[in-house]
């Protein structure tokens, strides 16, 4: 017996079964729950409905009532409520489930529907999947398989129309692989708020085109290649570069916001290359910043550091983690943190200034928020650092008690993860002045004027986690190797702590940050799953957080 | 046997010599008699006049316009809208434009009639773009009216005020399918809207409640206002009650424009006694009888069934001449009313040919929104223009017939039906014809061809 479905639930029967669903969800939504595949090609979850590409088209009907009496019409045959089926199909895209509406997802009338689609998809289309980037995540090479006739009845001339139409600065468009679905034109409107995109000419010579005088250039522009069912959209970066197929995913969270955008690399034998959104209603929907997506070439980026360097030359890490004991040894420490570091690092960076007797200072960086997906803070995990107690109050861009206490003497030896300190104000007669042991990933002023200089991985090289703005944990893997002379950053830190030091590695890290650090009580990397996890965000509630109102944080209401 | 009598209602005065299109002509003829009358009595009374006249709509669907008034959300607290369909594009069809070009004002009245009835302050007159003159026409008209309080705010001093603007239409046939007409009229490509959840009753024009309504469907409203429901009902058929504009073109002897009561005369009449036969030495072959998107009709095919009569069912056996020209017996016959352009073809045309026009007219005006019509006009219109233009195969014509089946019933609007019934109907009725095309093309002469 089914249960009585809740007030906002509404019971639809799918191909025999009856399944309950929120009131509003569409019929291809209700179908996924059931495993039913409804193909489509314009729907878009996060996109209004425009029901145009026809392909979703299911069989509905709705129970039988008598229309005068409005009392049930039963079918003698089966005992059951008769039901009246439309004698056309319906698009399941803009059919909203009903009390008792009955959907065939597979009958003959849809399957001759779909056939006809896959059919008119195809006949102007080029065919040109071998030199096709989309090949290979082309909803039409799938779904002609899936649901096409499987062979050509076309002998006429195909339409001829624009190829390798720039858009922007990172979009090229060609024309004969469109079909026309308006996805991208719904997202510059809808998401980005940037209506460049529209058809021009009609019928099948409809031509998608930037407005006269404009270009698809906002920050949001990769995303319509993402959500392109087919080849028509491309990422100018990625054209031509490597089959999709060959690439492996690995899960990663942006690292050019707060926002902490769920993303996926994309790498072959240690190159990566491209990032793409991961969806996650709680944080990002499905999208992401076209910023974001090109920090990947930081990884292989020339000014990457690869050698491990002691007072300016090249040495082994084991002389220079000696070095750096020593120096940190000798008192007098500063410790600079990051709020680019993980969880994990941060973790063990608190560990060694409490070893040390000092406190750790972070350095800030902000910049205006775009209300999307990029926020002010452009630190990653400044709330992780909070989190793990590294430190206690919001960081500001300059470190100006660290210049004051060089000046006065007080601090001969910095300690500086990943932070250019001449960047966060120091000046180059201060740097000067002070021993540094920098653990980093490129050079910069403070990597040439150090002692010690530890080459560490960039967050798609190791795991960890961040908190983003809303408190959330998500953790992110390692996608491909560092360069060769580069250690992994917890590996580092956890020499410099010595024995003291619980584990190098994020696993093992974790039941004691779990015990260490209230918030994380009773959670383990493993456990964390891929959306994240909200943390209890209570005892930070009264700091000046600099993050604006975005597509899904709310800042607390300013006291 | 003489020819039928025409009834002239709508066309009462086209045509009649020394009339003349201003609101003096149109004023000395009894003129806005029937405004004045209808803006005493209770908006709900006019409506239940168009319900009780039974009026079907004159755009071609032949939706009962009584029905269409009372889907109208009238509880939303949002503005109504009406909306004059003047983008009368359906080739065949010429009716409207020598209603605005020659008696506007009685559009107008009709219109200011309807608004009032249905608690309208706003009405839009959306003309076809191809014409100008009718546009200015109007406009004048509407000054006019504006001018002696027949239009405009507190008309006639009762209060009421309405405004009516005229927009010219972007040069679309899909501008006159009502949802691609609101959106153009937005501002926007006219790209139909799908249904649910757009129904212009309800989320019409910038989202609110709108009525769209043709020109000789208003004009009728007035004349019902003017006589009441249960008489206007008496003309015509039980189901196809007023009069009905016959736009005749093509091979026939006095093409034009004829006003009958709906359904009392036949399709042989209207043909031969009404517009003369054919031409001489020719014979009649094929009729479209509501536009180019109807089914074709073929001469000589027989069309049997049971029809009701009053309370009974009676059989019938008809041939094309034989069909009543009404909604109901043209649907049941397999083809349809629709907009009352018949396009008459006789012996001399060679039916893949005139096809051939068909198709590329409407590939041309598909608005490439959904992708059944998208596709499938243009394929089809690419494979009737290459038997016409180049190599016609005997395949070609399963292949014309397997397309156009696979577009009807899966698209955003009814242009999926216009543009596939032609190409259906053709292959149905002259299958034989488009199978031999072939063949019968070698006998052709070379420089024959006049149509694509």
């Amino acid at each position: 017996m089914i249960a009585a479905p809740k007030p906002d639930l509404v019971t639809v029967n799918i191909d025999g079964v009856d399944i309950a669903v929120p009131k509003g969800t569409n019929v291809i939504e209700a179908a996924k729950q059931l495993q039913k595949d409804v193909p489509h090609y314009c729907y878009h979850p996060k996109l209004t409905v425009a029901g145009n590409c026809r392909m979703c088209m299911v069989e509905m009907g709705m129970p039988a009532v008598d229309p005068a009496t409005k009392a049930p019409v039963m079918d003698a045959a089966t005992g059951k409520q008769k039901i009246n089926w439309i004698p056309r199909p319906q698009i399941g895209c803009g059919t909203t489930v009903a009390p008792g509406m009955h959907i065939k997802t597979s009958s003959p009338m849809v399957k001759d529907a779909r056939e006809g689609v896959m059919e008119f998809l195809l006949v102007n289309h080029p065919l040109d999947c071998p030199i096709c980037d989309q090949a290979g995540e082309c909803k039409l090479q799938e779904q002609a398989t899936g649901y096409g006739r499987g062979y050509s009845r076309f002998i006429e001339e195909k339409n001829v129309k624009p190829k390798r139409t720039q858009l922007g600065p990172r979009v090229t468009l060609d024309d004969e692989r469109c079909i026309l679905c308006s996805r991208c034109v719904r997202f510059s409107k809808e998401i980005a708020q940037d209506d460049v995109l529209g058809f021009v000419d009609r019928g099948s010579y409809s031509t998608l085109t930037c407005h006269p005088g404009k270009k698809l250039e906002n920050n949001y522009s990769l995303n319509t290649v993402d959500i392109c069912p087919v080849g028509a959209l491309t990422s100018t970066d990625f054209r031509f570069k490597m089959r999709v197929w060959f690439l492996k995913q690995t899960n990663t969270i942006d690292i050019e916001s707060s926002a902490g955008v769920n993303a996926v690399i994309w790498s072959r034998e240690g190159v990566i290359y491209r990032l793409t959104p991961r969806r996650n209603d709680e944080v990002n929907d499905t999208w992401m910043a076209d910023s974001g997506r090109l920090l990947y070439k930081q990884v292989a980026a020339p000014d990457r550091l690869a050698a491990v360097i002691v007072n300016g030359a090249a040495s082994s890490l084991d002389i220079a983690l000696n070095a750096a004991a020593e120096l940190l040894k000798s008192g007098s420490v500063a410790i600079v943190g990051s709020g680019r570091a993980s969880v994990e690092e941060q973790f063990l960076l608190k560990n060694l200034a409490d070893q040390l007797g000092v406190n750790a200072s972070l350095v800030a960086r902000t910049g205006q928020g775009d209300k999307l997906l990029i926020s002010s803070d452009r630190n990653p995990n400044v709330r992780g650092a909070l989190v793990t107690g590294l430190v206690s109050a919001l960081p500001a861009a300059q470190l100006a008690q660290l210049a004051a206490d060089i000046d006065s003497g007080k601090v001969k030896t910095v300690l500086s993860h990943g932070e250019d300190l001449a960047a966060a104000g120091l000046t180059a007669a201060q740097l000067a002045k002070v021993a540094i042991i920098y653990l980093g990933t490129h050079a910069n002023a403070t990597s040439a004027a150090a002692k010690v200089v530890l080459p560490t991985l960039h967050t798609f090289e190791k795991a960890g986690t961040f908190v983003n703005q809303q408190f959330r944990i998500q953790k992110f893997a390692a996608a491909v190797p560092g360069p060769q002379g580069s250690s992994n950053d917890l590996v580092v830190l956890a020499k410099l702590l010595g024995p003291a030091a619980p584990a190098s590695d994020v696993h093992g890290l974790w039941p004691a940050l779990a015990a260490a650090v209230p918030a994380l009580a009773t959670m383990l990397y493993k456990n964390i799953p891929e959306t994240g996890l909200l943390l209890d965000s209570t005892p930070w509630a009264g700091l000046p957080f600099v993050e604006g109102e975005s597509l899904k944080y709310k800042p607390a209401a300013a006291a | 046997m003489p020819a039928p009598v025409q009834t002239r209602v709508i066309f009462k005065h086209i045509d009649e010599p020394g009339y003349t299109n201003d609101l003096g002509c149109y004023l000395r003829h009894g003129g806005y008699e029937t405004l004045k009358k209808s803006v005493a009595r209770p908006p709900a009374d006019l409506i239940e006049e168009v319900k009780k006249s039974g009026l079907r709509g004159r755009g071609g669907a032949g939706f009962p316009c009584g029905v269409k008034w009372s889907l109208v959300d009238r509880k939303s607290g949002k503005p109504i809208y009406l909306i004059v369909n003047a983008d009368e594009s359906e080739p065949g069809t010429f009716k409207d434009r020598y209603i605005m070009h020659q008696d506007p004002h009685q559009l107008i009245e009709g219109t200011i009639i309807s608004c009032f009835a249905n608690n309208v302050k706003q009405a839009y007159i959306y003309i076809r773009g191809e014409m100008p003159e009718g546009a200015r026409i109007l406009e004048k008209a509407i000054a006019e009216a504006r001018a002696a309080n027949l239009v405009g705010p507190n008309i006639l001093g009762t209060g009421y005020s309405c405004e009516i603007y005229v927009h010219r239409g972007a040069g679309a046939y899909i501008c006159g399918e009502e949802t691609g007409l609101i959106e153009s009229l937005e501002g926007k490509r006219a790209n139909p809207r799908i249904k649910p959840p757009y129904f212009p009753a309800v989320l019409g024009l910038y989202q609110c409640p709108t009525i769209v309504n043709n020109v000789e469907t208003l004009c009728q409203v007035k004349h019902i206002a003017d006589i009441g429901g249960e008489a206007y009902a008496k003309t015509g058929t039980p189901g196809n009650t007023g009069t009905r504009i016959f736009c005749v073109s093509g091979h026939v002897q006095r093409p034009g424009y004829y006003e009958f009561p709906a359904g009392t005369i036949t399709m042989g009449q209207l043909l031969n006694e009404v517009c003369g036969g054919p031409l001489p030495g020719r014979t009649f072959k094929a009729v479209i009888p509501g536009g180019s998107s109807a089914k074709v009709l073929r001469f000589g095919e027989r069309y049997k069934g049971k029809r009701k009569v009053g309370a009974d069912m009676v059989d019938y056996d008809w041939g094309v001449e034989d069909v009543p020209m009404d909604f109901d017996s043209l649907a049941m016959i397999g083809s349809m009313g629709g907009s009352g352009g018949v396009i008459v073809m006789d012996d001399s045309v060679n039916m893949v040919e005139a096809l051939a026009n068909i198709n590329a007219f409407y590939q041309h005006e598909s608005c490439g929104q959904c992708t059944p019509c998208r596709e499938g006009s243009l394929w089809m219109k690419k494979i009737s223009s290459r038997m016409v233009h180049g190599d016609a195969r005997k395949e070609d014509a399963a292949l014309l017939k397997s397309v156009a089946d696979q577009i009807p019933g899966r698209t955003i609007c009814a242009f999926g039906e216009a543009c596939s019934w032609p190409t259906q109907s053709f292959l149905i009725k002259f299958k034989d014809e488009f199978e031999g095309y072939a063949e019968a093309k070698k006998a052709l002469p070379a420089d024959r061809l006049s149509l694509v």
